[in-house]
């Protein structure tokens, strides 16, 4: 009997424990339902400082950058309403938006963005430091930025998140950015490092006032648990759906899938300083040798994200649709391995001159489909008789590669338009002394002189062809093999209407939606 | 009272003779005299064992600090990157920014030196500043350890609480069909990865009943599935080692003779079989906490529970080395701080004198 009793005991114990714990989750749940938006993304923030916090702050609407871009990357208005350039192109102007106010209450001054602006210069990873930029001078009702030589992507490289532009009272005493105070449609209310951001609609701000009064957006590592949370209701805008949970998830009740070609590339980098990857006939082959649709279908679940070149259409300006499309086509990859002078072994390795093709590829698992993509690569490449060794690690094993020269073939996804014209990434990445996420050991001189042209500013026309010119090259000397697009994918749920994606990633668009009826 | 000691008394002087015979304690209480060299053995045996403990949590301290070192200084790659690579993602990671890393934090000194540096701020209470988001470690690690403590907890009580409930009525019939439902269940829960186990929930209470939030640390009713996943695991064993030790207890000579003097049935089982059971029970709790750490890793990482686990995969990682160092010590201290919460509590419980020279 005392046993029975005492089991008894134990359960009420535990379904006390239960119900009382979903008790709270019930009421909690039905506030949450009255006013936050709740949103779930990979993405972890693990600093305030702009140059490290990936843009979440500006994604999300607290921060402002001096310029803003639309989906095409066509540069728009931010805390900057005009901007012109002088000094036959050597210094730029930019007037301030006069009502601009910071979450804290204090004015936007030209004071305050020429310190983000000179923090932005300091940081390594923005590509402010990057820029031929001489000096920042604050000015009546704006900002004026002298350089050293014309640079004509300067307005874009406002746009990037690491030029946020947060109040003086955001930087304590040490130089450190302690709370974000921005300008934008909502302030921070709460910050919980490294998962929790909570925002709410800004009074100060001079604009339409968002729908979404609340937003709260929760960190979720795997790609299981956000699909989850996806499918349960649970969150109402989830970043990051693996495709073949987004194929589960599509099946859903409640729930909407909006996806969005990025201006990312899967590619895979190759050493063309190396005595076998360096002959141009066999990054053809290596390329010819991808059965990129497969891939892409049976990877990706999406066949259209076969890249026929670097430039993906979403990048309409660089896309080029007459060159060549690269195609599967293993017999001339073997026809061009054999003028290169390999043939193939007693075990079906090629060699040449008693040397085996046996090279190896890096890549990480950041981003999920890299690893299986790699193993995709390596067994395509077998079938041409050529070994890979796939070394699965860490993100900055592929730069610190490139920098000791041990890197042979690195699988990775590189976005374009880290800023909103694609031609700043494209400098750093085939500049003629090779970059860490571009090429390696190759360089081309008339590749070289046109990006600098583009760079100096050049007419509609001129800049058209030198694009043309670009693609070509590219295309033909293989300095990078491309492998396949990219698309994002988020699911939505029917509570709110409205949702788009922003393929520049620049912004998550939460505050154009509204609460469906 | 009195009656209570005389009874505790008994217990363990029938299946300890020898030393019962030749314990002071064991005489028939004199009035109050016979209580105060009692609770001075007791209080000696508190001291010593916290004294122990403490010996242990400082070595501890230096030791897992040192090797965790030690072990990312052999582990591949270059630091600089790795901590680039966790400040700026993989977009930003490049040979200039971790040029500019390793500058800023002087990663160019000699490993021993870097340690020596480390020892010197710990000996001042000082963890230092995480190398990939520069923020105070003790800040940094403050919520990571509140939610993994509040994580074992829940998991532990929930595990104790159906354990010990089944187990306790398995005993009552060993053979019985709870019996074997129990020897089930173990088999079971122990066989079901956590992995595995978590999702399975998810999938159960969170997409098709919509009970629970299926993965967050917002809400008061989010520690339930993870807790769950954790105790499952824990719960079978734990059944299986009460309802042994209930049922063992239960056969044994003092049960017998309580019963024979006329306890009622509830009365044995709370103050003679749950009492002796429970020294076995707390030492074994003791090493289940330990266990739960190594589980908390992979149920944290599913359910996006910011603790230690999770801090400490990041830390690796990243090369974080004294967000590493803080972690692995703190899970270090964790275990130190179980097993003397397990020493007191055994302590508390064991009828039987520690120390005799203390007594006479």
């Amino acid at each position: 009997m005392a046993g029975n009793r005492l089991v008894l005991t134990g359960s009420a114990v535990v379904s006390a424990l239960l119900v009382g714990c979903t008790g709270t989750s019930g009421a909690d749940g039905r506030a949450q339902q009255a006013d936050a938006l709740r949103v779930v993304g990979p993405f972890e923030l693990h600093s305030l400082d702009p140059a490290t916090s990936e843009g979440f702050f500006t994604r999300l609407g607290v921060a402002e950058t001096l310029v803003e871009a639309d989906g095409d990357g066509r540069l728009q208005p931010g805390l900057a309403v005009a901007w012109e350039e002088s000094d036959g192109g050597s210094a730029w102007s930019f007037t301030l938006r006069p009502d601009a106010v910071f979450h804290d209450g204090t004015e936007v001054t030209p004071e305050a963005v020429t310190a983000a602006l000179e923090a932005a210069r300091d940081e390594p990873a923005s590509p402010l430091a990057d820029a031929p930029v001489r000096a920042v001078t604050a000015e009546r009702g704006g900002v004026r930025i002298e350089l050293d030589r014309p640079y004509a992507p300067l307005p874009a490289v406002l746009a990037h998140a690491s030029t946020q532009v947060l109040a003086p009272g955001s930087v304590g005493a040490d130089g450190r950015v302690e709370e974000v105070i921005g300008s934008g449609p909502y302030r921070v209310e709460r910050v919980e490092l490294p998962s929790v951001i909570d925002v709410v609609a800004s009074d100060g701000w001079a604009g339409e006032r968002p729908d979404v009064e609340r937003i709260s957006y929760q960190a979720v590592g795997r790609a299981e648990s956000r699909a989850l949370m996806a499918e349960s209701g649970q969150a109402d805008v989830t970043f990051g759906i693996d495709p073949v949970s987004r194929q589960r998830v599509e099946g859903a009740d409640g729930v909407e899938i909006a996806s969005v070609t990025l201006p990312r590339s899967i590619l895979l980098k190759v050493d063309a300083g190396h005595e076998v990857l360096g002959d141009v006939r066999v990054r053809q082959a290596l390329s010819a040798g991808l059965d990129r649709e497969a891939m892409a279908t049976a990877l990706l679940r999406d066949p259209e994200m076969a890249a026929t070149q670097l430039f993906p259409p979403s990048l309409p300006e660089w896309h080029d649709e007459t060159v060549p499309a690269l195609e599967h086509d293993p017999r001339t990859a073997r026809e061009l391995l054999a003028e290169a002078g390999w043939t193939p072994g007693p075990d079906g390795v090629l060699t040449r001159d008693g040397e085996r093709f046996e090279v190896s590829l890096r890549t990480f698992p950041d981003r999920p489909e890299l690893p299986v993509l790699a193993t995709a690569v390596q067994d395509a490449l077998r079938e041409l008789g050529i070994a890979v060794e796939v070394q699965l690690g860490n993100s900055s094993d592929i730069p610190a590669g490139h920098q000791d020269g041990t890197l042979e073939l690195a699988l990775y996804a590189r976005n374009f338009a880290l800023v909103p014209d694609p031609l700043v990434t494209l400098l750093g990445d085939f500049r003629p002394e090779g970059a860490d996420w571009g090429a390696m050991g190759w360089s081309d001189q008339e590749l070289t002189g046109t990006l600098a042209d583009l760079a100096d500013g050049a007419d509609d026309a001129t800049a058209d062809a030198g694009r043309e010119a670009v693609a070509g090259i590219l295309q033909a000397q293989l300095p990078v093999i491309p492998v396949a697009w990219y698309r994002q994918s988020a699911v939505v749920s029917d509570r709110v209407d409205g949702f788009t994606l922003d393929p520049l990633e620049r912004s998550w668009r939460l505050d154009e939606l509204s609460w469906s009826s | 009272m009195a009656a209570g000691r005389a009874e505790l008394v008994l217990v363990t002087s029938v299946p300890l003779p020898a030393a019962a015979l030749q314990d002071g304690s064991a005489r028939p209480p004199a009035g109050g005299d016979g209580a105060r060299p009692g609770r001075l053995a007791r209080r000696a045996a508190v001291r010593r064992v916290l004294a122990q403990r403490c010996v242990q949590a400082v070595s501890v301290t230096v030791l897992v600090s040192t090797a965790c070192f030690a072990v990312v200084q052999t582990l591949p790659g270059d630091v600089a990157m790795r901590i680039a690579a966790g400040r700026y993602g993989y977009d930003g990671v490049t040979a200039a920014t971790a040029d500019a890393v390793r500058a800023e934090l002087g990663l160019d000194a000699p490993a021993w030196q870097q340690l020596l540096r480390w020892w010197a701020d710990l000996l001042r209470l000082d963890l230092g500043t995480s190398l990939v988001t520069g923020r105070d470690v003790g800040a940094e690690l403050a919520l990571p350890v509140a939610s993994s403590l509040q994580l074992a907890a829940a998991a532990l009580v929930l595990a104790v609480a159906v354990g010990g409930a089944v187990g306790t009525a398995a005993a009552r019939h060993p053979g019985g069909l709870l019996d074997r439902l129990t020897t089930v269940w173990v088999a079971g829960a122990r066989a079901l990865p956590p992995f595995l186990l978590g999702l399975l929930l998810i999938v159960v209470f969170s997409v098709h009943l919509g009970w629970l939030p299926a993965v967050g640390h917002g809400s008061t009713s989010s520690v339930v599935l993870p807790a769950a996943t954790l105790a499952v695991g824990l719960s079978g064993l734990f059944a299986r080692v009460t309802r042994d030790t209930v049922a063992q207890i239960g056969g044994s000579a003092f049960v017998a003779f309580a019963e024979t003097k006329g306890l009622r049935r509830r009365a044995v089982l709370v103050r003679h079989v749950l009492r002796n059971a429970g020294l076995t029970l707390v030492a074994y709790l003791g090493v289940q906490a330990v266990l739960l750490v190594e589980g908390v890793v992979v149920v944290e990482s599913l359910f996006a529970w910011p603790g230690l686990g999770h801090a400490l995969v990041h830390a690796i990682f990243w090369r974080d080395v004294p967000v590493l160092q803080a972690a692995a010590v703190a899970l270090g201290l964790l275990v130190v701080l179980v097993n003397t919460v397990v020493d007191l509590a055994g302590l508390a419980l064991d009828p039987r004198p520690r120390r005799r020279e203390v007594v006479s």
